[in-house]
């Protein structure tokens, strides 16, 4: 798994509410030693990384999703409480690190409480102590390591104090804190409680699980719900009648345990704080201006708009930068292997169709490095919070903001993103609608296509017009989504109303390393594909594009009669209606499992067309606006024809990265077999309604 | 124990800049009150309305030391003893 040679003995499991600083702390103890499983078949799970110890040992750390309570509500929350119950069979915790915000220590000291239920060793990181100390809260360690009878160790992630003493702390505890449970019950519920463990522990189930469960059947609200099926007939008869009698003393038995945990809070909170009387609890003067009602409306467009304007601009630089580097380095392979097959398979299959994809990591750095740190200064949360009205409206949700802009990078983390939402449909949705979002992937398709056949003229005087069709291609993906995801709301997935529960955490500063970690893991895992997935669709396309080979055959003829070429003709009468023909055909069934394919397919086909294989240096967009059907003789793309390919590309599925994520996600393949068939039908539709009214406005098809 | 007449107000009916303690977490429609409460949304309480979204919905309070953006819907089951102003 991790490239070491010794297998670290431990496991260390982080848990944290979210915003507490738990993933910054992550990234400082592990560092860029962690591994983030992104691949179909092995969709993220969690987030792992090697902890070293200063003996020379070492133990894995993984860094759970972000909760507030061992109560679970959403998919990300049930893989913490699987984890420390100890229900998945893997990666059973031998510590607990519990990530705890010195500044909000009364709310996440009910996760702490919980955790501590669970009986196992835990060491408590207290962050944010800097804040708290600028706040004036003066907290009494010694106190609370007293109160919650396991190590404290107060750490600043970003300067490294206590960074040493947590690391020495984590190698020397074994044992669950020695005090008995510290919250307690009022006396019937108490009984009661007591009674439930018993009867579960029967059943055997270890105490501290029976422990939990206990408090989570006693506590429902009633036993017609599916949560339910993981006890047996006993166990549910008997907590029937426990509600009777509860009910019938007047307990409010979902409070009373709440309260009785924040009883016990209040109190440690108030023996072990100090506030001075400078203290101030900040009140983010900041929001004033960014979530008012209108300049924060004002500061959002224009955040967005800077978003894609960057990517789009910025990202040109290195863009032609690494693309002459692929040039140059062709040009040398050309001139050191001897001409032949072999050179061929170089120059035209492998360097050509690997280039097309790695000169778009920039674009993807620039993307993921906006969102990074949009995220990490929390200024997601006010998005959400801002937009969630809109969002409502067509069914989707506040917290789909994320996913769905993530998605502007790509769909997996945008799909994964979802987790986060509680109701099971809104999740859904977001899920179904997140690939219409114009993901980079199809950046190369566009750029290719808007720079060959999109005339640089502007448009009433003032407006580019390639820019005014690349954001059109853009507003159609969120047009698409948006409509997609309201019809869906209204037939088939409308139902019980979703809640919007959400913390608007105070801005902070990002951390640059958990910000680079993040970013260059993402293009990393692009790279990854590039240098496998395309590496070999480029190679195994470049045999089928060029044999069974003729003799004395012209180049264009020779690729009419490859393998690819009659299979573009195979498909051609489906596609006719669109306007596209055999060559488009390959293009489109190269870059069904991956849409940027597509620049790389076109990219062989033509340089095989050549006459001259030296010529070198006209580009594929030359290559692409002077071919011609050779029966017709006329252009094989015209501007509409590079239009109804674009608006194919922006909503077809063509990813089967997406589609694995998507099967993982929702548990089948009824769900993602439902998405292809259905943005394939959009696709179909939508691209054949430009292409008539195009040729009806007269453009040449 | 009944407190010298107090009219109990909704959550969602504050404006912003005004302050209560909640006397009351009604069942909300979407089953929220569980986790409300586990957040630091407790009957005693103090609870305040920062602003509204730019939308008209949801609404950002503070409570518990921290901030929160909760729907009307929501808030309109929890109720407050509004503090004088």
């Amino acid at each position: 798994m991790l490239s070491d040679l010794t297998t670290p003995s431990r496991t260390i499991a982080a848990v944290g509410n979210p915003n507490s600083g738990k993933t910054t702390l992550f990234n400082t103890l592990t560092g860029m030693r962690q591994k983030i499983a992104n691949y179909p078949g092995v969709t993220v799970e969690r987030i792992e990384g090697r902890l070293s110890f200063p003996d020379g040992t070492s133990a894995v750390l993984i860094d759970l999703p972000g909760t507030y309570s061992l109560n679970p509500r959403s998919p990300d929350e049930h893989i913490v409480v699987d984890i420390l119950l100890k229900r998945s069979t893997d990666s059973i915790p031998d510590l607990i690190l519990c990530v705890v915000d010195a500044t909000n220590l009364t709310r996440n000291l009910y996760l702490v409480s919980q955790v501590l239920d669970q009986r196992l060793p835990v060491v408590v990181a207290l962050t944010m102590v800097d804040l708290a100390r600028k706040q004036g809260l003066g907290l009494d360690i010694a106190g609370l390591e007293e109160e919650l009878g396991v190590p404290v160790i107060p750490v600043v992630a970003s300067t490294g104090e206590g960074l040493e003493e947590l690391v020495v702390s984590l190698r020397n505890t074994h044992t669950p804190s020695q005090k008995s449970r510290t919250w307690s019950l009022p006396k019937p519920i108490h009984h009661e409680h007591e009674e439930l463990v018993d009867i579960l522990r029967g059943e055997n189930m270890s105490e501290p699980a029976a422990f939990h469960e206990a408090i989570g059947l006693l506590a429902a609200e009633d036993m017609g719900n599916g949560a339910t099926h993981r006890f047996s007939k006993n166990v549910l008869d008997h907590v029937r009648k426990d509600h009777e009698k509860l009910d019938f003393l007047g307990f409010d038995r979902q409070t009373v345990f709440v309260e009785a945990r924040y009883a016990w809070i209040t109190r440690v909170c108030s023996n072990v704080t100090k506030k001075s009387t400078s203290f101030q609890n900040p009140i983010g003067t900041l929001d004033r201006f960014l979530a008012h009602k209108v300049w924060g409306l004002v500061f959002f467009l224009a955040i967005m708009a800077l978003l894609f304007y960057s990517v789009f601009t910025w990202a040109t630089i290195p863009m032609d930068l690494i693309g002459n580097g692929f040039d140059w380095l062709g040009v040398q392979v050309t001139t050191f292997l001897p001409e032949g097959e072999l050179r061929d398979l170089v120059v035209n299959g492998a360097i050509a169709g690997v280039a097309a994809v790695v000169t778009f990591v920039p674009q993807i750095f620039l993307l993921s490095l906006c969102l990074c740190l949009l995220e990490d200064t929390g200024y997601m949360a006010r998005a959400a919070f801002m937009m969630d009205k809109l969002l409502h409206g067509v069914g989707l949700h506040g917290k789909s903001f994320v996913p769905l802009l993530s998605s502007f990078a790509c769909a997996i983390p945008g799909i994964m993103a979802t987790r986060t939402i509680e109701s099971p449909r809104d999740r859904l949705v977001t899920i179904l609608v997140a690939p219409l979002m114009g993901c980079s992937a199809r950046l190369p398709v566009y750029t290719l296509l808007i720079a060959g056949f999109i005339p640089a003229t502007l448009l009433w005087g003032f407006l580019p017009l390639p820019a005014v069709v690349l954001l059109s291609l853009y507003v159609l993906g969120v047009v698409a989504a948006m409509a997609v995801a309201a019809v869906f709301r209204k037939t088939f997935l409308s139902d019980i109303p979703s809640s919007f529960v959400l913390e608007l955490p105070p801005y902070r500063m990002p951390s640059l390393r958990t910000v680079l970690i993040n970013v260059l893991e993402r293009c990393w895992l692009f790279l990854k594909r590039a240098g496998t997935f395309i590496l070999g669709v480029s190679i195994i396309l470049w045999f089928l594009a060029s044999y069974p080979k003729l003799e004395h055959a012209t180049p264009a003829e020779q690729l009419k009669q490859s393998f690819a070429g009659r299979a573009g003709q195979v498909i051609e009468p489906l596609i006719r209606p669109l306007g596209f023909d055999w060559k488009i055909g390959i293009g489109l069934i190269s870059s069904i499992l991956q849409r940027e394919v597509f620049v790389s397919t076109m990219g062989t086909v033509y340089n095989l067309q050549k006459e001259d294989s030296n010529e070198g240096s006209v580009s594929l967009r030359e290559h692409l606006q002077h071919d011609r059907n050779e029966s017709t003789g006329k252009p094989t793309f015209t501007m509409l024809t590079a239009i109804c390919l674009m608006v194919y590309y922006a909503l077809a599925m063509q990813c089967l990265s997406t589609v694995a994520v998507v099967r993982r996600e929702t548990n089948g393949w009824k769900w993602p077999l439902f998405q292809i068939g259905y943005m394939t039908v959009l696709a179909y539709t939508v691209t054949f309604a430009v292409y008539r009214f195009g040729l009806f406005m007269g453009l040449d098809g | 124990m009944q407190p010298k007449e107090v009219t109990l107000a909704s959550l969602s009916n504050l404006r912003p800049g005004e302050s209560g303690l909640i006397r009351e977490m009604r069942p909300t429609k979407t089953n929220l009150r569980h986790r409300l409460m586990e957040m630091g949304v407790l009957t005693g309480s103090r609870i305040e309305l920062i602003r509204v979204a730019p939308f008209g919905d949801p609404l950002e309070v503070r409570v518990c030391g921290y901030r929160l953006s909760l729907r009307k819907v929501e808030a309109e089951s929890v109720l407050v003893s509004k503090d004088p102003p």
